[in-house]
């Protein structure tokens, strides 16, 4: 078709960007039709603060000292109950193979598949967010701290995509995901606690800046890394 | 026995013989340090094995990269095999550390920086050999584990600098010691030759150990080759 090649000669990116958004769109379609995932993301993120709340005994005081760990703990495992379902569905349906068929850059499959988990994740979040600040009483709904859940999920979701696509094909599957994944993304698990845990104790910027720049740091170089390996794990 | 074998076995007792001479130096020639004791003698030992196995992860990153690049799968055996003996290496780092904090630090382990990023390390080099276990196709195997070899060693700076912001108490043997640490000590001319001595001997014995485990792989190789000739005749 002479239409589709034109632009594409203009504006070389632009491709590339529309396949990226098409496969977001696709994943968010079947998702809100469904709701399978989300739903069980954010139940599951209820009962693990539930859980917390009565493993620890939170009272007052180790509330405002632990709140930080357990949103961030209680994100990472949803997180990977996400990850992994998103990308067994594409192998379990076969529609992977049809993705790699597709006349497209491969790194635009592991753009559109994080991009699409990162919308679920941070969905998952903002439903827990408001509740969790109810439950423990906590104002955990300042602007900082969505900016530090952001960047921790980005991160996340990234490197969570590179590797649940590895996870997916290994012979433990779902298993294999949180031992690959947990050891490489314990930096951005520190930095987004401590950053998380200094705005909420409202201990002033010089505390929050360095580990907010080791997030920025984090999700650049892993990005990277992502879109650079993406292309080996998938070809065959 | 082939060429190669009895390369093999020549490396072998030259590390043998380094590795004993190391010995030597470390119980006779080095001196009796002040405060401390016999106990510090295992420093000449801890700290060459964890340099090897940093060593040893590295080659894996290089040679990560070199399959990802050139698709050849002899970089993805040398990987595997590094990573192998690194473990070894770190699991002898951890035991040598252990046993000398009891003494130094009263306590077999604190959860200081480093103490905390190498346990890491350690568990991402026992997920890689994990994944290297849950793929059954040679290729894709090598393809994985090469991503995540390059993933992981990746992460372990930034872990090393996001625990370090938390004090630390492990000692600074080399350059600007802290006055906080607890069981730092200055190196006297023989102990720094001790310790160099013992370096060099066991990086030879990584090395060594890199080169019988790849010995090992191609033995395996020509077994599984003699044994597909086998079921095709």
């Amino acid at each position: 078709m002479p239409q589709s090649s034109t632009p594409e000669r203009t504006a070389p990116l632009s491709g590339y960007f529309r396949a990226v958004a098409a496969i977001v769109w696709k994943d968010l379609a079947a998702e809100f039709r469904s709701k399978e995932m989300l739903n069980a993301m954010v139940v599951f993120s209820l009962l693990v603060i539930l859980i917390f709340n009565f493993a620890l005994e939170l009272d007052r005081g180790t509330r405002e000292s632990v709140a930080a760990g357990l949103l961030w703990v209680t994100f990472i495992f949803a997180g990977t109950l996400g990850l992994n379902r998103s990308l067994a569905l594409e192998k379990d349906r076969g529609s992977l193979d049809g993705l790699l068929l597709a006349p497209m850059d491969r790194s635009a499959l592991l753009f559109g598949k994080a991009l699409g988990n990162l919308i679920f994740m941070s969905v998952v979040e903002l439903i827990i967010l408001p509740v969790a600040s109810v439950l423990f009483d906590l104002p955990l709904l300042q602007p900082m701290l969505i900016v530090v859940v952001l960047l921790g999920t980005i991160g996340y979701a990234g490197v969570g995509t590179l590797l649940a696509s590895m996870a997916i094909n290994t012979r433990g599957r779902d298993m294999m995901l949180p031992i690959l994944l947990f050891p490489v993304t314990l930096p951005l698990l520190m930095a987004a606690v401590r950053a998380s845990g200094n705005i909420l104790a409202a201990n002033g910027w010089d505390t929050i800046v360095p580990w907010l720049n080791l997030l920025l740091v984090y999700d650049v170089i892993f990005i990277a890394i992502a879109l650079m390996t993406f292309e080996y794990l998938v070809e065959e | 026995m082939s060429q190669t074998s009895r390369r093999l076995m020549i490396f072998n007792v030259i590390t043998g013989v380094l590795v004993a001479a190391a010995l030597g130096l470390v119980f006779l020639y080095a001196p009796r340090e002040r405060q401390m004791g016999e106990v510090q003698r295992i420093f000449y030992f801890h700290v060459p094995v964890a340099w090897v196995s940093f060593l040893a992860f590295f080659v894996t990153l290089c040679t990560s990269i070199a399959f990802l690049v050139k698709g050849e799968i002899k970089w993805d055996k040398v990987s595997a095999a590094s990573v192998e003996v690194g473990l070894v290496f770190t699991i002898m780092a951890i035991i040598s550390g252990s046993i000398w904090a009891r003494p130094a630090w009263n306590t077999w382990w604190t959860w200081d920086p480093r103490l905390t990023t190498y346990t890491i390390l350690a568990l991402i080099y026992v997920a890689y050999l994990m994944l290297r276990q849950g793929v059954e196709d040679p290729g894709r195997r090598a393809r994985f584990a090469s991503v995540y070899g390059i993933v992981g060693f990746i992460s372990v700076p930034l872990t090393f600098f996001s625990i370090r912001w938390w004090r630390t108490i492990h000692p600074v043997v080399i350059g600007a010691g802290t006055a906080t640490s607890i069981g730092g000590f200055d190196m006297t001319p023989p102990m720094v030759v001790t310790l160099m001595f013992s370096l060099f001997a066991i990086t030879v014995l990584y090395f060594c150990f890199l080169a019988n485990r790849l010995q090992l792989q191609r033995e395996m190789d020509h077994v599984e080759q003699l044994k597909a000739q086998a079921m095709a005749d």
